[in-house]
């Protein structure tokens, strides 16, 4: 399938953890060659031990991922990302943090050579509530969140058990919530099932101890569009789910949830008939899932 | 040896002596203003009778206009109001979307390269009803050649169908909120915004790196600063990398070189230290006619394109809230750093929300790191209430108002984007008077037409495009509004004590008038013609510009 390098946008305000995240998800690529858009002001934000060289307001990083600053010109930036030889697995852009994550992503899809994988935007527990009922930037919380397919919930040890359920609570109404210690999420989850050099492939089951996958092999022609609004109902408890699908009429296409979003493209080649879910562990239902596709 | 001016009239805007006859000059500098016979007490000196009959100002001072205006005159000008280029032609306004066309086909045919793409700019199709401008329509003037046409307001850009081929969105499925699609799921060509705009703008010759730092462009600007009579020129927001830098200081170092430019450096992935750091080399590089060392950020958006911050009740169209462009952290952060370095800060807020997000940091960093004369500045500013401009007073910020705007705008103010009220308490030149804030008039150069005067007019009659008199009472007097376009723009950028008005050990800067501004009335004040300018006692007729 060639819908372009999947592209995800993180999201959130000053000091949610953005840049822990993407330091964190660089060091655990695992054979994904990440790269790595940042806009905010000052240097970049990349630990050093992962720098292995620097070309102008590019830094190469370990695992063959790249990072690069853009100012204004987002569009230039996307550009030069495209026509890096070999490409990257998945573009991540940390959004400012008064950027609106859904108007990045949108302008990112623009480029050709680049396809919309979700947006992820990030809630430090300690200050999120603070902060949505700031008088000056409490509107743009809250639209940043309603941008989210998924929120991270960073630094949920800093709180107690009772602060984090209240605000736990007051994120769920836009999208499901994950603790994320230090950025702690596993990759198959923030970036979608997919493995290293191939994108075409899926990767196996996830090997962190929280999160659990269902793998559906063989499938046979479905409504698409149908089944993918079927797959964000919050029951179901799909955090991520990615597959390849025949229509009933027998046309490929390419579905994709994350959290309570959807999209589905048509998909140029590729094996169909697959589909993958990640969902936290116990809470994934398998079973549901299967009677959907079936 | 001295030269002594002979004048009709000298308007020094120096209290003490506000009318002369004559004015002494040596080394680039006021040596005197006052009768011959006081002046000839200095010693030798050559009386030059040239300007008998004219009218003598300081040279004007533009406080924030951006000298890509200079840049822009070298595309097609497809405006809806006649506008002046550098070399004194008078563009006539393009009326209707035929007449743009008409104007495109013209330009066209002067490019030889089928290849060469048509750029042109200041269009305003708010005049045209409800009809936007298409791709089609563009196609009228060129298929096979991209042409890119820029707004007025510099927030979008229309194309036509040959350069959305080339920036690869001539297809279905484009999915992006500044990018309408037609009936048949096409673009149509309008591209709002800087991520829409960006991905066609170099296919149509809008190309960044002239548009940073363009050495004819600069030139350009020159020439129009000498036909409006302006000595000194703010150009707010330059990101100032070193080879502009170079390129700005040689340029304006020529002896023929007419004007003072004050470029401001904008933050665009610098913060905190590094900014100040940046500031204080480039304060280091200044020259008389290219001073450096002042910052500019932006924190809010623009009115009419809805992505201005604004408090309760928000939009009169019920658009949502606009965007920060800075988070309000790095704001005060910037301010903490800039005080205690001693580094000028000026701000672009243009919703009110805005403006007191800014009057909070500052008041909080004022408090960690005192600055008794800092002058930090709000440029543009337009919804500010009394008591805002009470707290600018109080913690002594200036003010850059936008009375242009009124003029271009203010009936799309009215009717869809703040409403009657709001829209005629907007630029309130009379309220920050009243409060005591130092105040400067600008004309945001090229979003509105260069011309301290035609802002004069605008700030003392408060009059639309359609004739409407929006907000009588914040209406000022000529007398104030001349003051303003001298010493008032040249307090913000702390060249009060060296420009601003005519009086000895000044800059020998005039603005050389045909008209006596105080006598031709204020209805005909932006009809005063100006003959050009003197600059640090350079003489530059507009007709040799």
């Amino acid at each position: 399938m060639s819908r372009g390098i999947p592209v995800t946008v993180i999201g959130g305000y000053l000091g949610a953890g953005k840049t822990t995240l993407v330091n964190h998800l660089l060091r655990e690529s695992r054979g994904r060659r990440l790269a790595v858009l940042v806009n905010d002001f000052g240097a970049l934000p990349i630990d050093a031990d992962l720098i292995e060289g620097r070309e102008g307001d590019t830094l190469a990083i370990a695992g063959g991922c790249v990072c690069c600053s853009f100012g204004s010109d987002l569009v230039a930036a996307l550009r030069q990302i495209a026509g890096r030889d070999p490409a990257p697995d998945h573009l991540l852009i940390e959004a400012s943090g008064v950027a609106l994550p859904a108007a990045v992503a949108a302008a990112a899809t623009l480029v050709p050579g680049f396809a919309n994988d979700g947006i992820v935007v990030l809630a430090d527990a300690e200050t999120v509530r603070g902060r949505a009922a700031d008088r000056y930037l409490g509107d743009t919380i809250e639209r940043q969140l309603r941008d989210a397919g998924l929120i991270l919930l960073t630094k949920p040890d800093l709180v107690d058990t009772s602060e984090r359920a209240a605000t736990r609570g007051c994120l769920e109404q836009f999208a499901p919530v994950l603790d994320a210690e230090r950025g702690d999420v596993p990759l198959d989850v923030l970036l979608g099932p997919g493995s290293g050099r191939s994108r075409h492939a899926f990767a196996g089951p996830t090997e962190h101890p929280d999160y659990e996958t269902a793998l559906f092999e063989n499938l046979p022609g479905v409504d698409v569009e149908r089944l993918a609004l079927a797959l964000t109902d919050p029951a179901l408890g799909i955090l991520r789910a990615k597959g390849i699908l025949h229509e009933r009429s027998g046309a490929a296409r390419v579905l994709q949830v994350v959290g309570r979003r959807s999209e589905v493209t048509d998909a140029s080649s590729g094996a169909a008939g697959r589909l993958v879910c990640i969902g936290l562990r116990g809470t994934l239902r398998r079973e549901d899932i299967g009677s959907l596709i079936a | 040896m001295n030269v002594i001016y002979a004048a009709r009239r000298i308007l020094t805007m120096n209290p003490a002596r506000p009318e002369a006859t004559h004015v002494a000059v040596r080394d680039g500098r006021i040596v005197g203003a006052g009768s011959l016979k006081e002046l000839a007490g200095w010693g030798k000196h050559e009386l030059d009778e040239r300007f008998a009959d004219k009218v003598l100002m300081p040279g004007l001072v533009e406080g924030h206009s951006h000298a890509m205006e200079g840049t822009f005159w070298r595309y097609a000008y497809v405006g809806y109001f006649d506008r002046m280029d550098p070399s004194g032609k008078v563009w006539p306004g393009a009326k209707s979307i035929d007449e743009v066309i008409a104007r495109l086909r013209e330009a066209a045919a002067g490019l030889a390269d089928p290849a060469t793409p048509l750029s042109a700019w200041s269009l305003d199709p708010i005049y045209f009803g409800e009809r936007r401008v298409s791709r089609e329509d563009l196609d009228r003037a060129g298929r096979e050649r991209a042409i890119g046409v820029l707004h007025a307001s510099g927030h979008i850009l229309n194309v036509n169908t040959k350069a959305l081929e080339l920036a690869g969105l001539l297809r279905k499925g484009v999915s992006h909120p500044g990018i309408p699609l037609g009936a048949d799921g096409l673009p149509t060509g309008e591209l709002k915004g800087p991520d829409p705009m960006m991905m066609a703008s170099a296919h149509v010759g809008f190309d960044r790196e002239v548009l940073a730092a363009d050495e004819l462009g600069l030139r350009y600007f020159g020439k129009l600063c000498v036909r409006k009579g302006v000595t000194t020129a703010a150009d707010l927001a330059n990101l100032l990398p070193d080879d502009a830098v170079a390129m700005m200081l040689r340029v304006a170092s020529e002896d023929s070189y007419p004007a003072r430019i004050v470029s401001l450096l904008r933050l665009q992935l610098l913060s905190g230290q590094a900014l100040v750091d940046r500031a204080l080399a480039l304060r280091a590089k200044s020259t008389d006619r290219l001073r450096l060392g002042i910052v500019k950020l932006v924190a809010d958006g623009s009115i009419q394109g809805f992505s201005a911050r604004l408090r309760f009740p928000g939009y009169y169209n019920g658009s949502p809230n606009g965007l920060w462009y800075i988070p309000p952290e790095t704001l005060r952060e910037a301010y903490r750093l800039a005080l205690a370095h001693g580094v000028q800060v000026h701000t672009h807020t243009n919703g009110d929300e805005a403006t007191e997000l800014v009057l909070d940091c500052v008041e909080e960093a004022l408090r960690a790191h005192p600055w008794p004369d800092h002058r930090f500045t709000f440029q543009h500013c337009q919804l500010a209430d009394a008591a805002q401009f009470r707290r600018m007073k109080a913690l002594g910020m200036c003010v850059n108002l936008f009375p242009n705007h009124h003029y271009y705008w203010g009936d799309q103010h009215y009717a869809m984007t703040v409403g009657p009220e709001r829209a005629e308490r907007m630029n309130p030149c009379a309220t920050a008077l009243a409060a005591g804030v130092p105040f400067a008039i600008h004309s945001d150069a090229p979003v509105t037409p260069l011309g301290p005067l035609f802002t004069a007019w605008c700030a003392i009659n408060r009059r639309t495009a359609s004739g409407r008199v929006l907000g009588e009472a914040e209406k000022i007097d000529v007398a104030t509004a001349l003051r303003t376009i001298t010493l008032g723009a040249a307090y913000t950028l702390k060249l009060d004590g060296e420009v601003g008005s005519i009086e000895c050990g000044k800059r020998a800067d005039f603005a050389v008038l045909e008209d006596d501004p105080l006598q031709i009335g204020p209805e005909r004040l932006k009809d005063v013609r100006v003959w050009g300018t003197v600059q640090g006692a350079r003489i530059f007729p507009a007709n040799g510009a």
